[in-house]
């Protein structure tokens, strides 16, 4: 499989990155030259493989449902960029 | 297939059938999130349910709530489905203001519960089942507030990591009352079981709701998902609304565009959902923070003999221990609560006549109080207390009216009221014939005219006679006596 | 000065305990030793205050005869481990001006055992790099020249190059690094010390910035192994905030280094016997085995079938994870916001402003393999295929006890070199990764010099969960090796 400009287009979207005419055609390359890397996996056979789920050899650990955190809003606040009236602000988003 | 033909919508070019697939979002009763410690509880002040988990910062991990587990596998045992006991919690990414961490935690390939049915309770007392594809246990975003400010949206996360449950239905219900009705019955099983409060206005329950139309038997059309609806009528308005709108389309030779829609109350019509146009490409994968869910048959045993009696299953106990029909026993099982009173008040009494009691008086009355049965003037000893009145004769059915409405305003019971208010009913033989000797006097023409073949007038003098006694008398009694009095 | 800096972890532990030297003392060294070896680079953020406060705590409890098993030992922090109150970067400007509000559960744990905190340091962007060029904060350098190759400047290795390049300048007596394709083993190798990353699961994630969370572990980079073993054991834990963390107890990880391997079974993988790879590391190899065969340890020959596929294989999984762990970073609650006219203008700009190029590539490359049409094709593959290299560990090790491979393909690289293609970076991982993916742990053990006078290391892994085997064997191997050459840089030698 061979990665177009559309298509890094369409991936740096999906991304959410903001991506140049220039620094599009770079990564077609890069993108191409790591991808064709990857594909010598095509190689090994893997019917019958289960894919590997977890190294850990435990199962899934579960909590009791008891509150036991949150209520400091101001350190899930301190950081933020922009924020106002308890709220993180951003952009306007119209639906 | 009467009733299949009865679902069949006329357009111009001829009938139409509307195929419906719902997913509900039902959250989940729990004190704490999916993944973190913070509190679910509604209307809180904005992110102060809000833990570093929750807001995503950096290294911050999930651990699974062992309380949502039990309640997914509960509600999965109440809807008669396979409980999957190995499964999977995936990432599903897309970039949203109040999604924190870019990605929801959600199950994809391998839900914790696979295929199940709904039996639906129709208007006309048939039923139907729905099927279940499969209900998965996820987060819940945050939410964006959009109206406070010109230029900007404001987020909290209080929401953000709250459990729900996403039931996905098959697309076997063919119209807005089915849809109404799969609702309605999906809220109340997961009350019964109290895995979802059910809370419609608060967003514990809301639908998205998958609509398409298509040729009687004829393959499925191409669907648009109205996004969110948290009203049961609002959601049947959209059906409706969304059904015509692709009817016309086709008819007019269009196509119809596979999108998500938002139903907008105040125009009564389906709108495009713009900010959901970008294509969506969620690139789900196994969670590595998580690792599989897996439990044993045994808890599923477990969970299993803990069970409440269901809906259905209280409903065919009605229907075959109190003999009630299917339409009032439907009405009578769609809350505990209501079950429960209801069955105290029949306990020992003429079950049809506790249910026709509740269902018209009772639920008429705290209907128009805007009242919640919890909060009824009238218990279940009270109305009991009723009906034996009107089964030891003590009051006429038409007098308990009168009494009902006394007990409802000023929660007396009915024993006080009849006594205070002399309201017993008059059954001595003596006494009735003293009002129908004194009718009969001052009535002599009428008495005549009966008595030469007007036989009509009988319902007068009976009407004559009971309002003498105030309605007291018993009817049966002054239609009898009656009888022989004016055979002379 | 030089005495104090002389000191390995554990004689500094031991000197502290007799009361021969004191935290303030050791901690006003290093103080110093940072300012000395500025030029390499190697702190993003130094915090020399906090450094003092917390060496003078460790003082008093001293004093009393009390104290952890790091106490007053002044050690660097990687600036993937959020800090509370402390910036913390994961060396990119995403996260410009982020101020963790909470302390990780490794970084909490060393603190907890009497750890001084000398600073942040710096590493490759997000972690991924094996050659520390690609933080924000500018490229580490390697106190280690080329013998007779004028004054170059070489790479300490990556992604924990700032951890490396301290310890092995004596910037810090030891320091934490994480390791998800070699980031911890390759750079020791570079540096002439030791790097161990340990089973996954034995440390907690919790608080440290996620690159590929299935891989992350994080370890100690010491200047033996015995200081390996100390400082692991403050790091390792069970964390009931981490669900991958394992819930087994520490064992006594210096306890295990009794020197005595006579008998155990130490396997070489054929296939890590590559194609061009430099004789020098193929010859430190056959020592190494040697030097294990004169202790009294077997060697046996086996064979990891699908090593070659080992590479390929992460650099699909590391990116789809990180992928989808770098979309938090979205500038709405912390770090680099760049307007925008709309929110995903907004995230557009932020992002693009904000990561460097080799992360915009791994996510790229993630964000594709992930892609509807191509899970199946990529991830899905790499996940099969990383359970045949599991599977290759699990045979192996019903034949031996711990495996014998070099660290690396080859010496320090100068600042500059492999730059031109990113497939030349990645193979750089390419005897570190199979490890990483099969979740066993690791150690680097520096052995011997390249012809340019470089060092080189040699890995051995174990079982999982059985460090123990790790540590005693690297510590034999240390032993027999007597790697004593010393940087160019070293801090307080002048
Ligand atoms: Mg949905
Ligand atoms: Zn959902």
């Amino acid at each position: 499989m061979s990665l177009d400009k559309a298509t890094v287009a369409r991936i740096a979207h999906l991304a959410r990155i903001r991506t140049d005419d220039a620094q599009l055609d770079a990564l077609v390359g890069d993108l191409n030259n790591i991808l064709g890397f990857v594909e010598q996996l095509n190689e090994v056979n893997t019917d019958n493989v289960e894919p590997l789920a977890s190294v850990t050899g435990h199962g899934l650990p579960m909590r009791k449902d008891e509150v036991t955190d949150g209520a400091y809003p101001e350190r899930v606040l301190a950081n933020a960029p922009e924020r106002a009236h308890g709220y993180y602000a951003v952009p306007k988003v119209v639906e | 297939m009467s009733e299949a033909k009865s679902n069949l919508i006329q357009g111009a070019t001829g009938d139409w059938e509307i195929v419906i697939g719902l997913e509900v979002h039902a959250q989940v009763i729990s004190k704490s999130k999916l993944f973190s410690g913070a509190a679910t509880a509604f209307g809180a002040e904005p992110n102060t349910q809000v833990s570093l988990v929750d807001s995503a910062m950096p290294g911050m991990l999930p651990v699974i709530n062992e309380e949502c587990v039990r309640q997914a596998v509960r509600t999965g045992l109440g809807l008669k489905a396979k409980i999957n006991r190995f499964s999977v919690f995936d990432r599903k990414n897309y970039f949203y203001a109040d999604l924190p961490q870019g990605y929801q935690i959600s199950q994809y390939k391998q839900p914790i519960v696979g295929e199940g049915e709904i039996e639906i309770d129709l208007p006309d007392g048939s039923t139907k089942k729905v099927g279940i594809e499969r209900l998965h246990l996820e987060q819940d975003a945050g939410k964006s507030i959009h109206d406070q400010s010109p230029s900007q949206s404001f987020i909290d996360l209080n929401r953000s990591g709250v459990a729900l449950m996403e039931i996905v239905s098959r697309p076997d219900i063919r119209s807005a009352a089915e849809a109404a009705a799969y609702v309605k019955k999906l809220r109340s099983i997961l009350r019964y079981l109290g895995s979802c409060d059910g809370n419609m206005q608060e967003g514990s329950m809301r639908a998205d709701v998958n609509v398409s139309v298509r040729r009687p038997g004829e393959e499925f059309g191409t669907r648009c998902e109205i996004k969110n609806m948290n009203s049961i009528r609002f959601m049947q308005q959209a059906i409706e609304y969304e059904a015509r709108r692709q009817i016309e389309i086709i008819e007019d030779g269009g196509a119809i565009d596979q999108e998500t829609r938002l139903y907008d109350p105040n125009r009564g019509e389906t709108r495009s959902m713009r900010s959901k146009e970008e294509a969506h490409d969620y690139r789900y994968f196994p969670d590595p923070d998580l690792l599989p869910l897996e439990f044993s048959e045994e808890f599923v045993e477990e969970e299993k003999a803990r069970l409440p009696e269901l809906p259905d299953a209280k409903k065919a106990r009605f229907m075959s221990d109190w003999g009630l029909s299917a339409y009032d026993a439907a009405i009578l099982v769609e809350e505990q609560e209501t079950a429960a009173f209801y069955e105290k008040v029949a306990e020992g009494r003429d079950p049809k006549l506790a249910a026709n009691w509740m269902i018209t008086e009772l639920f008429g009355n705290l209907n128009k109080a805007g009242l919640d049965l919890s909060e009824s003037p009238v218990d279940e000893a009270k109305l009991g207390g009723l009906i034996d009145l009107i089964a030891d004769n003590t009051i006429s059915g038409r007098i308990a009216k009168d009494v009902f409405a006394e007990m409802f305003e000023s929660g007396k019971d009915a024993a006080t009221i009849v006594e205070e208010k002399g309201l017993r009913q008059v059954t001595d033989t003596g006494a009735i014939e003293e009002l129908i000797d004194s009718v009969m006097a001052s009535q002599a023409e009428k008495v005549a005219e009966y008595r030469s073949g007007k036989d009509k007038l009988f319902g007068f003098f009976v009407g004559q006679v009971m309002k003498q006694s105030q309605g007291k008398a018993n009817p049966a009694m002054v239609n009898e006596l009656l009888k022989k009095k004016l055979a002379g | 000065m030089s005495e104090l800096l002389n000191l390995s972890l554990t004689e500094a532990r031991d000197a502290l305990k007799a009361k021969k030297i004191t935290s303030v003392e050791l901690t006003e060294a290093y103080i110093g030793a940072m300012e000395e070896g500025k030029g390499l680079n190697a702190f993003i953020t130094e915090t020399p205050e906090k450094a003092r406060e917390m060496a003078k705590a460790s003082d008093a409890k001293l004093a009393k005869g009390e104290g952890g098993a790091m106490e007053g030992l002044p050690i660097g922090m990687k600036d993937l481990f959020c800090t509370k109150g402390v910036l913390t970067t994961a060396a990119s400007h995403i996260l410009d001006g982020f101020k963790p509000e909470y302390e990780s559960t490794v970084s909490q744990n060393l603190w907890d055992a009497g750890a001084v905190m000398l600073g942040k340091l710096n590493l490759d962007e997000f972690a991924m790099g094996s050659a520390n060029i690609t933080s924000y904060y500018g490229n580490v350098e390697n106190p280690w020249r080329r013998s007779g190759g004028g004054n170059q400047k070489l790479v300490p290795g990556g992604s924990s190059g700032g951890s490396a390049a301290a310890v092995s300048g004596r910037l810090a007596i030891a320091a934490t690094g994480t390791d998800t394709g070699g980031s911890i083993r390759q750079p020791a190798s570079f540096c002439g010390i030791v790097g161990m990353k340990p089973t996954y699961g034995r440390c907690s994630r919790w608080g440290i910035v996620a690159f590929a969370s299935s891989l992350d572990q994080a370890g100690p980079i010491t200047r033996n192994v015995q200081d390996a073993a100390l400082m692991l054991g403050a790091m390792a834990g069970h964390d009931p905030k981490d669900s991958t963390s394992a819930n087994l107890a520490v064992p006594d990880f210096e306890a295990a280094l009794t020197g005595d391997v006579r008998g155990m079974k130490i396997g070489i993988p054929k296939e890590y016997r590559m194609d061009g790879m430099p004789e020098e590391i193929d010859a430190l190899w056959k020592r190494g085995a040697e030097m294990l065969k004169d202790a009294g340890a077997e060697i046996v020959d086996i064979s990891l079938p699908h090593t070659k596929y080992a590479l390929p294989t992460y650099y699909i999984i590391a990116p789809a994870e990180a992928s989808s762990n770098l979309a938090r970073y979205d500038g709405v609650r912390y770090g680099l916001r760049e307007e925008g006219g709309s929110l995903i203008e907004m995230y557009e700009n932020t992002r693009a402003a904000g990561f460097g190029d080799e992360v915009k590539r791994r996510v790229l490359i993630g964000t594709y393999v992930l892609s509807a049409g191509y899970y199946d094709a990529y991830y899905l593959k790499a996940q099969k295929v990383r359970a045949l290299l599991k599977k290759d560990f699990d045979d192996a090790y019903g034949q031996v006890d711990a495996i014998l491979t070099p660290t690396a393909p080859s010496a320090a690289f100068a600042i500059g070199e492999n730059q031109d293609d990113p497939i030349k970076m990645y193979l750089n991982d390419v005897f570190t990764v199979p490890a990483s993916l099969a979740g066993i742990p690791g150690i680097s053990v520096p052995v011997g010099l390249s012809e340019d006078g470089l060092p080189l290391g040699l890995q051995l892994l174990g079982k999982p969960f059985d460090e123990e085997t790790v540590l005693k064997v690297g510590h034999v191997l240390e032993q027999a090796a007597g790697f004593d050459a010393k940087p160019a840089f070293l801090a307080g030698s002048k």
